[in-house]
């Protein structure tokens, strides 16, 4: 930073990131494929006469670095002036202080190849020769840490650490004629204690099993339940149309609406950032802004946009923090099993394929497959249709929240019951 | 390409022989060295630069179907060494003899020879293309309220050696240049982008090339506000040349890689050299088309950059091979051995895949469908290798009614399942195009640069998202 500052910065912002990985996968018996990975990056945000670029190396020999940005400063200048792009006040800082996040676990260090190999193996153990129709399967134990240090030549500095653990399995299968369904089920954990390290096989290979006999079903109007392996996918629209730069831009959805319903008012999420041991969970965002429990719904109400230090100068208004940090939804009174029995008709969703959401008008399509519900109960699996519709019409029909988002993520979303959902199939 | 990495033969050697003192059958290292650099222009000005270094090498080794692999951010002896001691752990078996002379190979063409290279030309020489591509876009369109440039160019340094006594050095360019655009018209806001994208230099940018990316934006945008959503269900669709490759890459394409049919897991793995489509129906993947975004000279197996028919006259002819898979299948691969970096082992990945012109036009073929859609601009695809369902997102389109196309269509998925969907192919017409766009393909979390292209063909049956 003091080297940037005296090639003529007059701010700067440098990033120190380093991580590393190992992942042990079999497939069918056999251990398949062994990686491991580590890696170190600098990353450099400059302030030139009122202009600014950013740049990023693994090389980090002193005479290499000093020419990366001896040559990064001198490009800036050639650009045209931006003085929107500043670093943030100091006030919004994180100052520190606050207890540790437990987002490390010290055993990353003391695991042996072979536990680790074995895990793996286990997973895949569980549903070895259990079903003559299984064609493959290939299971994984990986974990990693990465360690972040950033500073910033108006006063910030700060540090966080980070491990994970994960064990996946997935399963194919033969179906009818050359069809061969797939599917998978994994579980994390930021600490090896809470990896669960029995019973993802077994999960995958009735997930997979699920899925043998998959029709098209006829098109029509339809409650949709999704489950929360996937409801994620309905939200992260509208995190996108809340982002500064996708406002600014005029390319959200969402423009000119906060303040306004626009979600049923059975929706409330909040972003609640300094739970410990959880993921998503942090002190400071990207900037070293200081991260707060915010709103982000409140009974469908929107309470708040990311704005981010540019943007908020850009657009002329109060910024906030870049993005959302771990979301908890406030849940509600029943499980997925629950609402199902409930249900007279409707299409359970258990996975999405492809699809994409317009940007400035919400529109969307997705492919799908799941089931049919009929009479409280699942009747048919079902694959090869789209569902159709507008991301704020869609939510403002949300009907019921469940009680179960999956811990193991930043986004806590439960399933998640919607009304009249245009489906397209035969 | 030893000095640009400061390495000796006689350390390559070293390294070699450290990978294989477990007993793999075979090893390789891939040393690559990448220079990135974008500018951006938001709001009217070129006010952002940004540049990336990346150095590394990545050392693989095989037994059998089965690898290790490890990388290391730095090329010093000690170090390389240790990564390959640790992909050598991936073997448990007796150990093979290298051999001792390490023969340079050259690439038999080479598909992307720049005239100006990105890593000659200054930040202010590619600043006018970027502003002008902005300035030409609200020029051709009062409607136009924001534009966004992105202009991203790299050049990669790639040494390859392997057990065989393989080595190979290439220099690959890519250049991207892409503008997105938002219209305000009565209050409502749409957008719409394009892209251009080549394994080229500097000489890349022209002032043509700025006029078609610019009205190509402009039309994407302006047509949205005209077009609605369909009526959902099954129905005939013509796919419009070129961009309609994204067709083959997902409903075919993947599913013709040939890890996933070693394994057993396609819903091709049963159909080699069986009918599957009708006789009109050729389609290829190229690693040879000179500057395309999927070219490659050599892959990252240490083979030649070649050709592939991977249906010809409507048999499955081949699927697409990289190390690994060839030598499970006795074959010669195929060249289709890609990583995203030195950070990856290879996968069978695709290059440029396109059909081969047919014999219909594209006005009979929209002639002949009384209820249907025609689709020509897409966002994004997915497959689901084993069920065979793919799908592809639509971003505008038209309807067909009694032949004749009608009213704007957009913001819609299609969904079929492969082997159906490449059967009902009906018609091909002979305007074959290629679409160079940005396309990115992701497998196994590694991303690799790829194209498509296509004439205009006639599905007769998709499942075509929409109202009920």
């Amino acid at each position: 930073m003091t080297f940037s500052l005296n090639q003529g910065c007059q701010a700067a912002k440098v990033t120190l990131y380093s991580g590393s990985d190992t992942e042990f996968e079999i497939r069918d018996k056999q251990l398949d494929k062994l990686q491991q990975s580590s890696e170190n990056q600098m990353i450099l945000n400059l302030y030139v006469d009122g202009r600014y670029g950013s740049f990023s190396t693994n090389r980090m020999e002193k005479h290499e670095l000093s020419k990366f940005i001896t040559n990064a400063v001198e490009s800036v200048r050639f650009l045209a002036p931006d003085t929107n792009r500043q670093l943030p006040n100091p006030e919004r800082f994180y100052k520190g202080g606050k207890p540790d996040l437990e987002l490390y676990d010290l055993k990353i260090n003391e695991l042996q190849p072979d536990e680790k190999l074995q895990l793996a193996y286990d997973a895949a153990n569980e549903i070895l020769g259990t079903d003559e129709r299984i064609l493959s399967i290939q299971s994984s134990y990986s974990d990693g840490e990465s360690f972040s240090y950033m500073i910033t030549s108006n006063g910030f500095e700060g540090e966080s650490s980070l491990s994970y653990y994960s064990v996946m399995v997935s399963v194919s299968l033969q179906g009818e004629g050359e069809s061969r369904p797939e599917s998978y089920w994994y579980d994390q954990a930021l600490s090896y204690e809470d990896l669960k390290k029995s019973g993802i096989g077994k999960i995958a290979l009735d997930r997979t099993l699920q899925k043998l006999g998959q029709e098209k079903i006829e098109s029509g109007s339809y409650h949709m339940l999704v489950d929360n392996m996937n409801s994620g996918r309905l939200l992260s629209p509208f995190l996108s149309a809340m982002n500064g730069s996708a406002l600014q831009q005029k390319n959200s959805f969402l423009l000119d609406k906060k303040g306004e319903q626009v979600m049923s008012d059975k929706v409330t999420i909040v972003d609640d950032p300094h739970i410990p041991h959880s993921f998503g969970a942090c002190y400071f965002d990207n900037e070293g802004v200081a991260t707060r429990k915010r709103y982000l719904f409140n009974k469908g109400v929107l309470e708040t946009y990311f704005i981010d230090t540019y943007n908020a100068l850009k657009m002329e208004v109060e910024p906030t923090i870049s993005g959302p940090s771990h979301l908890v939804f406030e849940l509600g009174q029943h499980s997925m099993e629950e609402i199902i029995s409930t249900l007279e008709k409707g299409i359970l969703i258990t996975g999405f394929n492809g699809g994409n959401n317009n940007s400035t008008s919400g529109d969307f399509s997705f492919g799908i497959e799941g089931f049919l519900i009929e009479n409280g109960k699942l009747t048919k699996p079902v694959s090869g249709m789209n569902i159709t519709g507008n991301m704020l019409s869609l939510w403002n029909d949300l009907e019921e929240v469940g009680n179960d988002p999956r811990l193991n993520n930043a986004y806590q979303i439960p399933s998640l019951l919607f009304k009249n959902v245009d489906f397209s199939g035969l | 390409m030893l000095k640009h990495f400061s390495v000796s033969e006689e350390d390559l050697k070293k390294v070699l022989a450290a990978a294989l003192e477990k007993g793999g059958d075979y090893a390789d290292l891939f040393f690559e060295h990448t220079f990135n650099n974008a500018v951006g222009l938001r709001d009217g000005e070129v006010n952002t630069a940004s540049s990336n270094i990346d150095y590394g090498v990545g050392v693989r080794v095989l037994a059998g179907d089965q690898t290790g692999y490890a990388y290391v951010e730095n090329t010093t002896l000690e170090d390389m060494l240790k990564a390959a001691r640790t992909a050598a752990r991936i073997a448990n078996v007796a150990t093979i003899k290298l051999p001792s002379e390490i023969g340079l190979k050259i690439a038999p063409q080479n598909f992307y020879a720049v005239k100006q290279s990105w890593e000659d030309i200054h930040v202010k020489q590619r600043i006018p293309f970027v502003q002008k591509l902005n300035d030409r876009i609200f020029e051709l369109d009062p409607r136009i309220n924001k534009v966004m440039v992105s202009l991203s160019d790299s050049s990669s340094h790639i040494l390859f050696v392997n057990s065989e006594g393989v080595k190979y050095s290439d220099y690959r360019p890519m250049v991207s240049l892409v503008a997105t655009c938002v219209m305000l018209e009565n209050g409502v806001y749409e957008n719409g982008h394009a892209s251009r994208s080549f394994r080229m230099g500097f000489e890349f940018l022209t002032d043509e090339l700025i006029e078609e990316i610019a009205k190509d934006a402009v039309e994407e945008t302006a047509i949205m506000f005209k077009a609605i959503k369909p009526k959902g269900g099954e129905m005939a669709v013509v796919m419009g040349a070129g961009s309609s490759g994204i067709f083959l890459h997902e409903a075919i394409g993947h599913s013709f890689e040939a890890d996933f049919n070693r394994k057993g897991t396609s819903i091709f793995s049963n159909m080699l050299h069986k009918k599957i489509c009708g006789d009109l129906i050729n389609v290829v993947d190229d690693g040879t088309i000179p500057f395309n975004r999927g070219a490659v000279n050599m892959d990252d197996d240490g083979v030649d950059g070649q050709k592939t028919y991977i249906v010809r006259e409507g048999i499955l002819h081949s699927y697409l091979h990289d190390r690994i898979s060839a030598k499970h299948y006795s074959i010669p691969s195929t060249g289709n051995g890609r990583r995203e970096s030195f950070r990856h082992a290879p996968l069978p990945r695709m290059r440029a895949t396109y059909m081969e012109n047919g014999n219909a036009s594209e006005e009979e073929m929209i002639a002949s469908v009384k209820k249907g859609v025609f689709v020509n601009s897409f966002t994004n695809g997915q497959v689901q290798i084993g069920a065979g369902d793919f799908t592809f997102f639509v971003k505008s389109g038209y309807l067909i009614e009694n032949g004749k196309l009608t009213q704007p269509i957009k913001d819609i998925n299609i969904i079929g399942n492969g082997p159906q969907a490449l059967a009902d192919i009906t018609m091909v017409a002979n305007n074959y195009k290629m679409d160079n766009g940005t396309w990115t393909c992701g497998k196994d979390g590694q991303s690799c640069p790829v194209t498509c292209g296509m004439p205009s063909a006639l599905v007769s049956k998709l499942t075509v998202g929409g109202l009920s």
